[in-house]
């Protein structure tokens, strides 16, 4: 038991999902004591391996070991973990707003007296608890009361309260302001001094070099290296280049960019949270889009990104404060989804199947569906109209179905796309704003998609692709923005953006954006 | 049995409801020995539950939108008592009454409409609410009373087609109207099929088309031909239900307006994000119900003679009952007006037989419940047979739980789990 040795060891870790090699032969070693962070993309496999670990994946879902405190474990359940000493905090916080800080701390582990709460002792243990965080709240406010920065403590106490030997946070300070993230990590500084060993999975590299002992980095599903921070002197560059570090994978249709004039224009864009009032999604956003260009938009999880276009795009998400929208040389105030379409602009949401699709419907009548008085004749559908519609897209896009009539439930994910996008053709926009385009579909479909993206802008067409994939971005954009909480932080032209440049300035604060020199030529 | 399927669209869920009616009216036939289908029982049938089906058909409306609403009858009793009292007292005559009605319903589906859909309260409680206030209304304005009402206002609900022209021995107007239904449904149906191979979709043979043409056909002569036969003509509450029934119809399948309701309880984000402004559509299904009940609760104080202050009570659940059995989604987005007529004309036979039998209205109650219930179970079962769209909604939802115990069994994971950390909302 002394300090160093390792706590969990997991080796060969291979999960597979029917088609998918979620991971190959992970490992990596965690030393009692420390703060190990797990880095990599997004969809690199940190999560699954940290669902491996406290069960999700029940053991026997996966083939590989692992060994906690000394002795082979495969948990089934979370229940089995989380008695073993393993707790895991997961980005979306799991507290019942309604209940207090104390009820929500000893929630399925309630303080009893025969039969009934104990409420003193559940009081004073939270009170000792909370203090243990450094949270200076009453246990009996109400979670819905207090911010998320405190939530987060919250769930750190509750961790604690449940005698934890391994605390795993699953990216603690994505939902948090810039002092709420250097309180919280203070806090696990402290527990580390207790000897609590942590794991943190964290987009946000300044902190993990910040905080962690060792990075264990992840590609791909596999496990690439693991990294002393002290011992190798490991900075932000050192970790983004093992991340990003692989061969541009996917291929893409051969394309010669024509691009024309400036002909969409934000400028100052800025948008409230729908309801912490206190928060910009859009800090002073300016950005434009030229005639048959491809703008790329990259960004990690929660910069911003689709908030920005969705309040651009009929202001459908947020409160939009202030900032101008000029096309072609017009201003528009675009007050709603109509007026959004009626002005030309068209967005493919990143969520297909909760946002972008009825999937009771068929594929003629989502084809149609976004500017159905293209087919009336008075208020009355032209059934035949619709089909000749939905059957040439079909054709156009080789969308993979028996006929139109089929319901777009039945589709595969990128045939589904095909019909989203159908579903925007339609409505033969000039702006076309597509928000994770080739998001969960395979490689073949995403060739055919970057083909269909590629005509759109060589038809004259503006085209902003927003991604959280790097090397869809290279391949396919001719000019990339980034953003980092909610502000852009830098432009480069296709020629000067790497994926290392781009995940600098993806990983920049706003105030050392303004380092970074847009090329806005 | 494929030729069958065919014959009814391949659809299960219809073939079965369709099936269920005609099984009933069969049974009835035999265990009354001929007293289901004769032209006054026909007649009884129609008149006795014309009022609920317009209001199937409004509700069917504002179940596709994923609404409910619990005040139809109470909206009912409180327009037929208003309806009967400006008659009586203030001189209305019977078509200024009935405009009176149809505006006072308008005005109760507006308050109720921007409640739901403006205010963003669930409509469950506005028109449980409603249902508890218009009830109190209607005994306010008649003073717990019965109100009379004139005889050509009666019409509308107990009113039949006059005999006209020469003495066949059967009603004429109503043959002529068997007729001219056969002839509408024929030419659309040829019309649609033209249609079809004009953009040279599939389509049926004509073996399976006309024999589903000839046995509607038989369908819809044989019940004219024997209500004609009788004493009365087909019900003026029969011809204002039809009439309803093509205007939802067609409203809902072919038109804008029809197209929005159903995006709109499909999935309420995504008709938003493709313009569809949820709003107004929420509106116009909750005012629209109002309208309907309004236009049911004249129908009924019409056929009753007099508007009273228990008008209505029940009916609700008797409409609601109707749109599930005819195969609507509790969630929304799925249901068809020709779907709640035939359940509630399921209902109403059900209801007649028993009744016919002198089985009790205890046992009635008992029957109709397990009705709706097996109703529901088999629409589940077919969808779960024919349509996967309906499971993948079931596995979504209960993915968190199913993660937890059979991941690798579920193939629905697949394409769910792999990219867990991009799949999280960025909102």
């Amino acid at each position: 038991m002394t300090a160093g040795d390792v706590i969990l060891e997991m080796r060969d870790i291979t999960k597979e999902f029917p088609g998918v090699k979620a991971l190959s032969n992970v490992s990596m070693a965690v030393r009692r004591g420390e703060i190990h962070a797990i880095c990599g993309e997004n969809g690199a496999g940190k999560s699954t391996l940290m669902k491996v670990l406290s069960g999700v994946w029940p053991s026997g879902s996966y083939t590989g070991d692992i060994v906690f405190e000394g002795k082979p474990a495969g948990f089934s359940t979370i229940r089995d973990s989380e008695h073993a000493g393993i707790v895991i905090i997961h980005q979306e916080l799991a507290l019942i707003p309604e209940l207090s800080i104390a009820e929500n701390i000893f929630l399925g582990n309630e303080q009893r007296k025969g039969l009934s709460i104990d409420w003193v002792a559940t009081r004073a243990k939270a009170a000792e608890l909370l203090a243990r965080v450094g949270l200076s709240e009453d246990p009996m406010t109400k979670i819905k009361d207090i911010g998320v920065g405190k939530q987060q403590l919250v769930e750190i106490a509750k961790a604690l309260s449940k005698d934890v030997k391994l605390l795993i946070l699953d990216e603690p300070t994505a939902a948090l302001n810039e002092s709420d993230s250097q309180h919280l990590l203070q806090i696990m500084d402290g527990l580390r001094s207790k000897g609590i060993t942590q794991i943190i999975i964290s987009h946000k590299l300044n902190e993990i070099e910040q905080i962690a002992d060792s990075i264990t980095i992840i590609r791909d599903g596999m496990s690439v290296e693991t990294l002393r921070v002290k011992e190798d002197g490991v900075d932000e560059n050192r970790i983004i280049k093992g991340m990003v570090g692989r061969e541009l994978e996917s291929r893409f249709p051969e394309h010669t960019p024509q691009i024309g004039e400036t002909f969409f224009e934000v400028k100052n864009w800025r948008v409230q949270h729908p309801i912490r009032t206190d928060r910009l999604v859009c800090k002073d956003s300016s950005f434009f889009v030229r005639r048959g260009e491809i703008v790329g938009f990259a960004g990690l999880m929660g910069a911003g990104r689709t908030e920005l276009m969705r309040s651009i795009f009929g202001r459908s998400y947020g409160t939009w404060l202030s900032g101008e929208l000029i096309m072609n040389g017009q201003h528009l105030t675009l007050k709603n989804v109509p007026a959004a379409i009626g002005a030309d602009i068209a967005y493919v949401t990143e969520d297909r199947k909760t946002l972008g699709l009825n999937l009771l419907d068929d594929i003629k009548r989502t084809t149609v569906s976004a500017e159905l008085s293209k087919i009336t004749r008075g208020l009355v559908v032209d059934e035949t109209a619709e089909y000749a519609a939905a059957e040439q897209f079909r054709t156009e896009l080789r969308t993979k179905a028996p006929s139109v009539d089929e319901g777009v439930a039945k589709l595969s994910g990128g045939n589904q796309q095909k019909v989203v996008l159908a579903k925007w053709l339609f409505t033969d926009p000039e702006l076309l704003i597509l928000d994770e385009p080739t998001r969960g579909i395979d490689v073949g479909a995403k060739y055919e998609i970057y083909g269909i993206i590629q005509r759109l802008a060589a038809q004259g067409k503006g085209v902003i692709v927003v991604s959280s994939e790097l090397p869809e971005l290279l391949g396919l954009s001719d000019r990339i923005y980034t953003i980092c909480e909610g502000a852009i932080t830098g432009c480069l032209d296709k020629e000067h953006a790497t994926q290392e440049s781009l995940m600098r300035l993806m990983t920049t604060t706003t105030s050392r954006g303004a380092e970074a020199t847009p090329t806005a030529s | 049995m494929d030729f069958i399927k065919k014959l009814f669209g391949g659809d299960i869920r219809q073939l079965g409801m369709i099936g269920a009616l005609v099984f009933l009216i069969l049974f009835f036939q035999w265990s009354t020995d001929g007293l289901t289908l004769t032209p006054d029982n026909l007649n009884n049938i129609i008149r006795g539950n014309a009022h609920i089906l317009v209001l199937a058909i409004g509700m069917v409306l504002v179940i596709i939108a994923g609404h409910i609403d619990l005040s139809v009858g109470s909206v009912a009793a409180s327009v037929g008592i208003l309806v009967a009292l400006a008659m009586r007292d203030w001189g209305l005559n019977w078509f200024l009454g009935i405009l009176l009605g149809l505006a006072f319903g308008a005005l109760i589906g507006a308050w109720q409409g921007w409640w739901t859909a403006y205010v963003g309260i669930p409509a469950f409680i506005v028109t449980l609410a409603g249902m508890l206030f218009f009830r109190g209304l209607n005994q306010f304005i008649g003073k717990s009373n019965t109100i009379p009402v004139p005889e050509e206002f009666q019409t509308i609900g107990g009113g039949s087609l006059p005999e006209v022209g020469p003495d066949t021995g059967y009603n004429n107007l109503t043959v002529l109207l068997g007729l001219i239904g056969c002839a509408v449904i024929v030419l659309g149906a040829l019309r649609g099929r033209a249609r079809l191979v004009k953009i040279g979709a599939d389509v049926e043979s004509p073996a399976v088309m006309w024999t589903r043409l000839a046995l509607i056909c038989l369908v819809i002569m044989g019940a004219m031909l024997l209500i004609a036969s009788g004493t009365k003509g087909f019900p003026v509450s029969g011809l204002i239900l039809v009439a309803l029934v093509l205007f939802y119809g067609f409203l809902t399948s072919k038109t804008v307006l029809g197209r929005h309701i159903y995006a709109v309880g499909g999935n309420r984000h995504a008709a938003e994000l493709s313009g569809v402004q949820s709003k107004k559509i929420n509106f116009f299904v909750m005012a629209n119900m109002s309208v309907l009940a309004a236009l049911a609760g004249m129908m009924f104080v019409a056929r009753s003679r007099a508007s009273g202050p228990f008008d209505g009570v029940g009916w609700e659940l008797d409409a609601i009952a109707a749109v599930f059995i005819g195969g609507a989604a509790v969630t929304g987005g799925v249901g068809t007006v020709v779907g709640s007529i035939v359940g509630g004309l399921v209902m109403a036979v059900l209801n007649n037989g028993l009744q016919l039998e002198s089985i009790g209205a205890d046992r009635t109650q008992m029957i109709k419940g397990m009705v709706l219930l097996i109703a529901v179970a088999f629409d589940l079962y077919s969808k779960k047979q024919g349509k996967p769209s309906l499971i993948g909604r079931l596995m979504d939802g209960a993915k968190g739980s199913r993660a937890a115990t059979q991941p690798d069994q579920n193939p629905a994971e697949a394409e769910v789990t792999p990219t867990t950390d991009t799949i999280r909302t960025e909102n």
